[in-house]
């Protein structure tokens, strides 16, 4: 039973970036006039019904982090849009970009009016680059209808948008490297504190969301956070948009309610597994994120339930792997991936990714000993516990979870054990 | 003030300490690596992990304090992270310590022996590291030994503004090095060598001339001379366990006779022939109307910098060569001339608390009648570890006395060592050639001590005269720019390349703590107060050497031998 919603998704397919006036027949823009009629604590009350916490992956409660971006006082603040969608495995932000460019400005509109911005800034990644004229033509058409720019909709708010290209660094979806990188610097994260809310974008206290966070906010304020509060469970509120890719039959962007099982999600809306084989494990959150064994398939998806387990929705990316792939070669792929990403800046992300990579590459090729298996864990756990950003931080995890759940298969490989 | 626990120990500091620092108050030395106390804190290596009340860890160079924390610096936890992370900086890093520069001075080595490393399970040692860059007479940067702290970036950006060193690349081959690739000579370093000082480990050390020094004394054709700039003296001590300070001139003296040089001479001669030389410039660019402010050139590290970063502003610099320089121009030609040696026959070392000025005696300007002015130049670093290798007890042997006749030195000669010594001691000479009158106090307490940018007034003859004295090439911008912009109203410009003058030079013993320098400052001052010569012109060997050789002082013997030409460097 496929219980996908359309709720966030609501415009997809229903337009083109040409057609405004479309966007507004469905309802556009009302979410920014609501706001703007009802106010400031109007939005906060509203976002906290609706339990909105952010979709970039750290699942920060929205309402709160918004009440205290209000209370940030300075001359000049800015709001930003964080569309440098770069965890591997995850397209739900690019295909919110493409199929409802509106929603997500006018989301950040309203993000810019409650934080008190100005100017807000839309910072896409560069390999979205076909998608960087389209917002920016989405900008010109907003302005042009009076959705931003001058006294929107005739209430004295000014609010514009800019977008901002990505060159082609995952770091940079970390909020201060991200800013780094708009001032035109190299994308390395910066000291905290101050957190960007505080100091960010030239200095100036900068309030930053997830695309789908923006999309929803835009939703909740149109439709009424307690209409938004119907889907989902009790903790996890609302529905989810998720990137389903891997082996399954029917890979792609859905947006479900929180309480569907993994199995559901796989078996229903994904069709199953390409050529009917098994399951081995998913990957939940990206390329960041923890690998589960099957046995998990019925756990729900919703914050509560998989951190129970130990895992997390994190970008909102499902990856899942079939019986016929290899741990190894998986992590090789994964740890690849955060040995070219690390900005190199500290000790155990820099210098653990390099070691790291030395002993899977033992592992490939089954040269491997006990002690290089406890060196691999040893500098994950540093690697975890001593980074200086998230990118450090996570780059370990799937190696972690997979020393968990599949030792014997990593063991496998190791010319000691094979002897036992 | 701020309570917090630290390891159970109720600790009181002041709002905005690190805990790093709060740690040391209660003698807690946590370890770090990219932490050093004159710079911004980086907290890049990640050493210095601590464990808070929540048990997580956070960096104890860069999180503040805050009212009630509980910081624990000595849990299982924290030590194998420490250690975790110092394994994997070993991992790559080239261990060949024994043939190390910084052998028995380095950090690395340091924390090595405090977590007991000699069981590193990860040690490999096949290092990945950029190539070696040793293409300039002056400074050479090992690739292999760097832990990529950011230490030499954050010194030559924030306090000497040359900012030729950045990091470039990530991932694994994230390293800080000249940008676009380049090599030191091709980009705009003035070989300063503040690098090297905040260098933690051996990454950046001075090129050696060790070898060469030695194979010219074992020359019995040559003759070989050395002379000591000013600052040495109260530096190298501290190579031989000595307090930062101790004056060693007798001692200096006494190894170098011991090691084979023919003649030891002092810089300080020469400085007092550098001030009667820019004295009279100065009285010259006064009264017949020449560029003004003039601006010191004994830096050869500031030198560099305003050649890179100001050729416009040439035309302020004295024309002078340093002491260093007149002092090879000067064994070249009089002494060689009163000896009866042929020039070519002649080999000058100086020893110089600078690493630029190994590059200054590489200028193809700086020679006498096409005869370098000197052969070759050794950092009192280098000084220590040649005393070092002859087997010479240095702390006690006993004392000798500089050769004469270019031993003897005014005490104007020796505060040249010291940021504002040229200035105080170009002041008297000036002051008292021009008015006729004896100063009644010689000191000009204005000018000393660490302040990056000193002034003063002083009136000559009814004139009042402005001066300035800076140092570290960041101060040095500051005045540039106001002189670029004609708002400097200065008569006389002292300007030293490093923070202190040639205290804290780049050659110079990598300083343990921060009143080092200071205490090295204060013994300059002692050796000028001790002198029975004060002031460069009442210097009788310097009166004498008019007399028999230069004649007029900047006048045209003295402006072939003792003056130089300076060219734009920019690339």
């Amino acid at each position: 039973m496929n219980r996908t919603q359309k709720v966030i998704t609501e415009n997809f397919n229903t337009y083109k970036v040409e057609q405004i006036d479309k966007y507004i027949e469905n309802g556009g823009f009302q979410g920014l006039k609501n706001a703007l009629e009802k106010g400031k604590d109007f939005i906060i009350d509203e976002l906290n019904i609706s339990g909105l916490r952010g979709r970039g992956g750290a699942a920060y409660p929205t309402g709160k982090k918004w009440n205290g971006g209000r209370q940030t006082h300075a001359d000049v603040k800015y709001v930003l849009c964080n569309a440098d969608e770069g965890e591997p495995a995850t397209f739900k932000d690019r295909e919110l970009l493409v199929k409802d460019p509106y929603k997500v400005l006018e989301g950040l509109a309203i993000s810019g009016y409650t934080f008190g911005a100005k100017e807000g800034f839309i910072y896409i990644r560069e390999e979205y680059e076909f998608l960087h004229d389209k917002i920016r033509k989405a900008i010109k058409l907003a302005e042009e209808n009076g959705y931003l720019g001058k006294n929107i909709l005739g209430t004295g708010f000014d609010f514009s948008i800019k977008v901002f290209s990505g060159a082609g660094a995952y770091v940079c979806g970390e909020g201060s490297a991200l800013i780094e990188s708009m001032e035109g610097k190299a994308g390395r994260p910066r000291m905290k504190p101050p957190r960007i809310g505080v100091a960010g974008y030239m200095g100036k206290p900068t309030q930053s969301n997830n695309v789908e966070t923006l999309a929803i906010v835009a939703t909740v304020l149109k439709m009424g956070a307690v209409n938004y509060a119907k889907y989902g469970t009790e903790k996890s509120i609302g529905t989810k948009m998720i990137s389903l890719c891997g082996n399954v039959k029917k890979p792609g962007t859905y947006e479900i309610p929180f309480g569907m099982s993994l199995r559901e999600i796989i078996y229903d809306i994904g069709g199953g597994i390409v050529g009917d084989k098994d399951i081995k494990f998913l990957q939940l959150g990206g390329v960041s994120g923890p690998l589960m064994p099957k046995k998990y398939i019925d756990t729900k998806y919703t914050y509560e339930d998989l951190e129970a387990e130990g895992f997390g929705i994190g970008s909102g990316a499902i990856l899942v792997a079939d019986e016929t792939k290899s741990v190894i070669k998986f992590l090789e792929s994964v740890s690849y991936f955060f040995f070219h990403e690390s900005c190199g800046k500290c000790t155990p992300c820099r210098e653990g990714k390099r070691q790291m990579k030395k002993l899977l590459d033992k592992m490939s090729k089954g040269t491997a000993t006990t002690k290089d298996l406890k060196n691999i864990e040893k500098i994950s756990r540093i690697m975890t516990d001593a980074s200086f950003c998230g990118l450090g931080q996570t780059a370990a995890t799937a190696m972690l979870t997979a020393i968990k759940y599949f030792s014997p298969e990593l063991c496998s490989s190791i010319d000691e054990i094979k002897a036992l | 003030m701020v309570n917090l626990i630290i390891d159970n120990k109720e600790v009181q500091v002041p709002k905005g300490t690190t805990i790093i620092e709060a740690a040391k108050k209660i003698h807690i030395k946590i370890p770090s690596l990219c932490h050093h106390p004159d710079q911004t804190v980086k907290g890049n290596c990640r050493i210095c992990l601590v464990e808070n009340d929540w048990g997580g860890l956070v960096a104890a160079c860069s999180t503040k304090v805050s009212e009630g924390m509980k910081i624990k610096t000595n849990t299982k936890f924290v030590r194998d992270t420490q250690k975790g992370v110092l394994e994997l900086i070993l991992a790559n890093h080239n261990q060949d310590c024994l043939k190390c520069d910084r052998n028995g001075n380095c950090e690395l080595q340091d924390l090595c022996e405090r977590f007991n490393i000699s069981n590193n399970s990860l040690d490999e040692n096949i290092v990945e590291a950029h190539e070696i860059d040793d293409f300039n007479c002056s400074i050479v940067r090992d690739y292999s030994k760097c832990i990529k702290c950011g230490r030499c970036a954050d010194v030559c950006r924030d306090v000497q503004n040359v900012d030729v060193l950045a990091a470039t690349n990530r991932g694994a081959e994230y390293e800080f090095i000249p940008r676009f690739d380049r090599k030191l000579h091709e980009t705009e370093c003035v070989f300063c060598g503040q690098c090297i000082k905040v260098c933690p480990v051996g990454a950046i050390y001075e090129k050696s001339s060790i070898d060469k020094v030695l194979t010219a004394i074992d020359d019995e054709q040559l003759h070989v001379i050395v002379q000591i700039a000013p600052a040495v003296r109260v530096s190298v001590g501290e190579l031989f366990n000595l307090e930062p300070g101790s004056i060693t001139e007798g001692q200096i003296v006494s190894s170098l006779k011991r090691i084979g040089f023919e003649k030891v001479f002092d810089t300080n001669f020469t400085a007092d022939l550098t001030i009667i030389e820019e004295g009279y410039e100065l009285i010259d660019r006064i009264t017949n109307g020449g560029k003004l402010p003039m601006i010191t050139s004994c830096s050869p590290g500031w030198i560099n910098y305003i050649e890179g970063h100001g050729e416009d502003l040439l035309e302020h610099l004295s024309t002078c060569k340093s002491p260093q320089q007149m002092f090879g121009a000067i064994s070249k030609t009089y002494y060689a001339e009163k000896l009866g040696i042929h020039p070519s026959k002649i080999f000058t070392v100086s020893i110089m608390p600078c690493t630029a000025k190994k590059f200054e005696a590489n200028r193809e300007e700086m020679n006498s009648y096409g005869f370098p002015d000197v052969d070759a130049v050794l950092t009192t670093r280098e000084l220590g570890r040649l005393i070092k290798s002859q087997g010479i007890d240095f702390a006690n042997v006993e004392e000798e006395e500089f050769d004469a006749p270019f031993g003897i030195a005014s005490g104007a000669g020796a505060i040249f060592g010291a940021s504002g010594g040229v200035m105080e001691a170009a002041l008297r000479s000036v002051y008292e050639i021009l008015t006729k009158e004896e100063l009644e106090k010689l000191e000009f307490e204005e000018v000393r001590g660490m302040h990056g940018i000193k002034e003063a007034a002083v009136n000559i003859n009814g004139n009042e005269i402005k001066i300035a004295v800076v140092h570290g090439l960041g101060n040095a911008k500051k005045v540039m720019e106001e002189i670029r912009a004609g708002k400097s109203d200065y008569t006389f410009v002292e300007i030293m390349g490093c923070t202190g003058g040639c205290i804290g030079g780049g050659g110079q013993p990598i300083e343990k703590t921060r009143e080092t320098k200071q205490k090295r400052m204060d013994a300059l001052y002692t050796i000028d107060s001790d002198k029975e010569h004060r002031s460069s012109h009442k210097n009788p060997t310097i009166i004498k050497l008019y007399e028999e050789f230069l004649g007029e002082p900047n006048g045209h013997k003295a402006h072939v031998l003792l003056h130089t030409t300076y060219k734009g460097r920019k690339l």
